[in-house]
């Protein structure tokens, strides 16, 4: 009794806290499937409070009223056992138990089996970040789909283990490096404006709290008009401008800090133009064609006092994006910064004034 | 005949003759000790010395995320992973698995038997010691630098972070052996010791449990150890198991680790269940409803405990694998469901005393019921794909590990404790030690409850805005119920020099342990313990004067 008062308090601490009325258990549904889900854990929860009552209220009932009076009292006798009793107490909540795992289990097919044709979006974790691949080769950091249309996830990792969990869909699988996970939904909202929460749930370091996205659901026509923009982003910002976006999206910023401290790679202050000592004992003064290669071969010049852990980002990265992202870690030092501001003030002054619908 | 009757009524309490706890002297005599009792208290003091360091942690936790942000002067994500990394490792291995058995089992378990000690006395010890050894890695790890794996090592995290993960696997490994040698004693001890009379279904319940659970340490921790080994194989010599950038799977590392770590949470609350089914029926001085059915509840939860493990990797297995999974996870909650009903029928038509022990065997009753209903939420597999992993998960196994294991381990010392030290501990702090800890616990984790229903996932330093009014809510339980245990703590420690001298039977208990004085004989016995039903109070009558029961007749009471 006092454990649901208590928790009916707590749900309304969280409802004002999120400003909505009290009584909504879980996040907002977005897909049909998120409204089966909150069904069955409804179900749970009425058999669950009637069992928990049922046990409470009757111990309370029978201290209270078998209360001892004097330590020497002994009970009035009664049986020791029952047979009929303990059948029945055993065969009842095996009954509900099957009820359960069945409704559960029709439920959960639906997270995980995904129909043909579905919208396909390769989403792809690291330590500490997540991406999301369209068909059509834009990689961008949050997830974007069109409502009232299948689509599929298909979930791997880079590095350690990670887990995409959508709270307001309700579906949860983990990324596995190696291998390939899937989950699969149809978003019947539009998401608010701030998007839907999309978490990291399986523990993955430092910023495991930080590795958070969003998820976006649009009409199919929205969706498309952003797909195409977002995809030409290098031609919408402005080579430094798309590197800042890259560095921040793409996984750089994890180990590499713009304050000068080392990360897990050396910093991009002063890198580029300044002379650094190599593990080899050699020396390098990082130009384009340096920065090009260690984007793309990254274990072919090692620093110092770092440990050749970097991923590779040929085949990941195109042409322009690679040039965005040497014009973005010009920028950041003193020898050649104006120089990276001048491409892109050069940029807007050309840019065509665009005509936003 | 009722020999027993000169020592009983109106018994004053004299300093007992060979008392075990001051018959040796000094600190020596203590380490090479091979008595079962002295090993017991030896562990007691051992494991609530881990228990101090794994609560402390437990409340930089919930300072921590008492706020959004960093909150702790100091803590930053990579401090405060290693903070949760040492409070589950050191509360898993070094405190709940051996809780129970280790400390109140080898005291009473030999005793209950009737028996002088332990079947293998010096390989007890050797446990002991190994327990020591594991524990003393752990602080290796600890100050070097910690551990920040979590309490599961999951690779390929484990394999590849910089931290010291090899001396907390070492003592995981070593305490794993400890564990081993602890369930092949107490077997042993059960099958062979018992005296002449004392047949299978005449053992206390609490026998029963700790027997299912010395099968399960037995069966399922080497397991744990090869697992381990694997692990440490991987991250020094590279060998691809588990990693697969060597072409091994990650997630075979976590099929190895619930297939011990399952079972472990048996290891962990079956003796629990035991403690309570010795306390529930002595203070209601009645009969243990339905001996039999909570007997054989036992020992199926030990069987089925091995065949559910997939019930922890449903976002990261096949729907084949979780369909049969979670179909098996919900026979384990039979056994469990049967036992809960068969306790609260002892309550029926009883004379109920709320002594401290009967206050936590309520507050037991009350937690776990909590945590076994909201398993069901878990073992369905629509609902646990959206709560896998959040703060749902946390508050329900802090429910069963803490809730109901804690909570009935500390019943079980209030429970034992005049054996123990022959000494009483006041009844007001004792109950208020129970209702503030009680208190503690629920404002604790009910909260956790919504937080994961709303979305928040587990093991992260920072949070969103909207969670925080939750967690505050929850840190400030955190720290009602460490007073509470603080509370516990004076009334007991107060009683070892304060305390009355404790009656022979102060509860009134028809076990075997109660036959033996208070503290016990260095031999246990001085006289051969009178076999009989451990559920039959009726032949008990109450001393005022002593504060304690003595039998009047002879033992062999009519039901």
């Amino acid at each position: 009794m006092m454990g649901i008062t208590l928790m009916t308090l707590f749900e309304g601490a969280y409802a004002a806290d999120k400003g909505k009325g009290i009584g909504s258990w879980l996040p907002s549904a977005g897909t049909e499937h998120a409204n089966a889900v909150d069904w069955v854990f409804f179900f749970i929860n009425a058999v669950s409070i009637f069992f928990f009552l049922l046990i409470v209220l009757g111990s309370a009932y029978f201290v209270v009223k078998y209360r001892q009076k004097d330590p020497g009292d002994l009970p009035e006798p009664s049986p020791s056992h029952n047979t009929k009793l303990e059948i029945i107490w055993t065969i009842i909540p095996i009954i509900i138990v099957v009820v359960m795992f069945i409704v559960g289990f029709a439920n959960y097919m639906n997270a995980v089996v995904a129909p043909e044709n579905a919208y396909l979006v390769k989403v792809m974790g690291r330590k500490w970040s997540w991406t999301f691949e369209y068909p059509n080769g834009y990689i961008d950091k949050d997830l974007h789909v069109p409502v009232n249309e299948d689509v599929k996830l298909l979930i791997s990792s880079e590095d350690v283990l990670h887990s995409v969990y959508i709270p307001n869909f309700r579906i949860k699988r983990d990324a596995i490096p190696g291998r390939y996970t899937v989950l699969t939904f149809k978003a019947n909202h539009l998401s608010p404006e701030e998007g839907y929460h999309l978490f990291c749930t399986e523990y993955c370091g430092t910023e495991h709290s930080l590795m958070h996205s969003k998820a976006f659901v649009h009409e199919r026509a929205d969706f498309d008009a952003w797909l195409v923009k977002a995809s030409d982003y290098v031609n919408n910002l402005g080579p430094l401008r798309a590197g800042e976006k890259l560095y921040l999206e793409r996984g750089c910023k994890s180990c590499h800090s713009l304050d000068g401290s080392s990360g897990t790679g050396p910093s991009f202050t002063d890198l580029y133009g300044n002379s650094h000592p190599l593990a080899d004992g050699t020396n390098v003064t990082p130009d384009e064609n340096h920065i090009r290669e260690s984007i793309l071969y990254p274990k072919a010049k090692i620093y110092s006092g770092f440990q050749p852990v970097m991923p590779t980002y040929k085949g990941s990265l195109k042409d322009p994006e690679i040039d965005a992202m040497i014009t973005f870690i010009k920028a950041q030092s003193n020898v050649s910064r104006a120089e990276a501001e001048q491409v892109q003030a050069e940029f807007e002054a050309n840019k065509p004034q665009e005509e936003e619908e | 005949m009722a020999t027993t009757t000169d020592i009983y009524p109106g018994r004053p309490y004299t300093e007992v003759e060979g008392n075990y706890l001051t018959h040796e002297k000094g600190i020596l005599s203590w380490l090479t000790t091979v008595d079962h009792k002295r090993i017991g208290v030896m562990y007691l003091m051992c494991i609530s010395t881990a228990f101090l360091f794994g609560g402390l942690f437990a409340m930089v936790i919930r300072w921590e995320l008492f706020a959004p942000g960093a909150t702790v002067p100091g803590l930053n994500a990579d401090r405060y992973n290693q903070i949760f990394t040492l409070h589950g490792a050191i509360m898993v291995f070094l405190v709940i698995i051996p809780g129970i058995p280790a400390a109140l089992g080898n005291f009473v378990l030999p005793m209950m038997l009737g028996a002088k000690d332990v079947a293998f006395p010096r390989l007890n010890l050797m446990s002991w010691y190994l327990w020591v050894v594991g524990a003393l890695f752990a602080v290796i790890s600890m100050v070097t630098s910690a551990a920040d794996t979590g309490w599961t090592f999951y690779t390929p995290y484990s394999t590849t972070t910089q931290t010291a993960v090899i001396p907390m696997v070492v003592g995981a490994f070593i305490l794993g052996f400890s564990s081993i040698f602890t369930g092949l004693n107490f077997i042993v001890t059960i099958h062979k010791m018992r005296p002449e009379g004392l047949t299978w279904f005449k053992l206390p319940l609490f026998l029963w449990s700790i027997y299912a659970t010395a099968i399960i340490q037995v069966i399922a921790t080497p397991v744990l150890g090869i697992t381990l080994l694997l692990l440490i194989a991987e991250r020094v010599m590279g060998v691809g198991i588990f990693d697969s950038t060597y072409g091994g799977d990650p997630v075979l590392f976590q099929h190895f680790f619930w297939f011990y770590s399952h079972p472990a949470v048996y290891i962990m609350i079956l003796p629990a269940m035991g403690v309570i089914s010795e306390m529930i029926p002595v203070f209601s001085r009645k009969h243990i409803f339905g001996y039999t059915a909570i007997a054989y509840s036992s020992v199926a939860i030990a069987m089925f405990s091995f065949i559910v493990w997939g019930h922890h990797m449903f976002t990261s297995m096949s729907p084949l694998s979780n369909m049969i999974f979670s179909a098996v996870t919900f026979s384990v909650s039979i056994p469990s469901a049967v036992k809960v009903f068969n306790w609260t029928a002892t309550l029926y038509k009883g004379s109920i005393r709320l002594a401290t022990p009967m206050c936590y065997a309520l507050a037991f009753l009350f937690l776990f019921t909590i945590g076994g209903l909201t398993g069901l939420h878990l073992a369905t597999l629509g609902t646990d794909i959206h709560l896998h992993d959040t703060y749902f998960v946390v508050a329900h196994f802090h429910y069963v590990m803490v809730g109901s294991t804690m909570i009935a381990f500390l019943g079980g010392l209030h429970y034992w404790w005049p054996k123990i030290f022959g000494k009483m501990y006041s009844e007001t702090y004792g109950r208020l030690g129970c209702l503030t800890t009680f208190i503690g616990f629920n404002v604790t984790f009910l909260p956790q409850f919504v937080l994961g229903t709303r979305g928040m996932p587990r093991r992260y330093y920072d949070y969103l805005p909207e969670f925080q009014t939750l967690h505050a809510v929850s840190s400030i339980g955190a720290f009602i119920m460490g007073a509470g245990l603080f509370i516990t703590l004076f009334c007991l420690l107060h009683s070892l020099k304060w305390g009355k001298p404790a009656a022979d039977n102060p509860w009134g208990s028809a076990a075997l342990e109660w036959q033996s004085t208070s503290p016990p004989h260095y031999h246990n016995f001085t006289k051969e313990p009178t076999v009989g039903d451990p559920y039959d109070y009726q032949d008990f009558k109450w001393d005022p004067k002593a504060e304690g029961y003595y039998k009047t007749a002879e033992g062999q009471g009519a039901a």
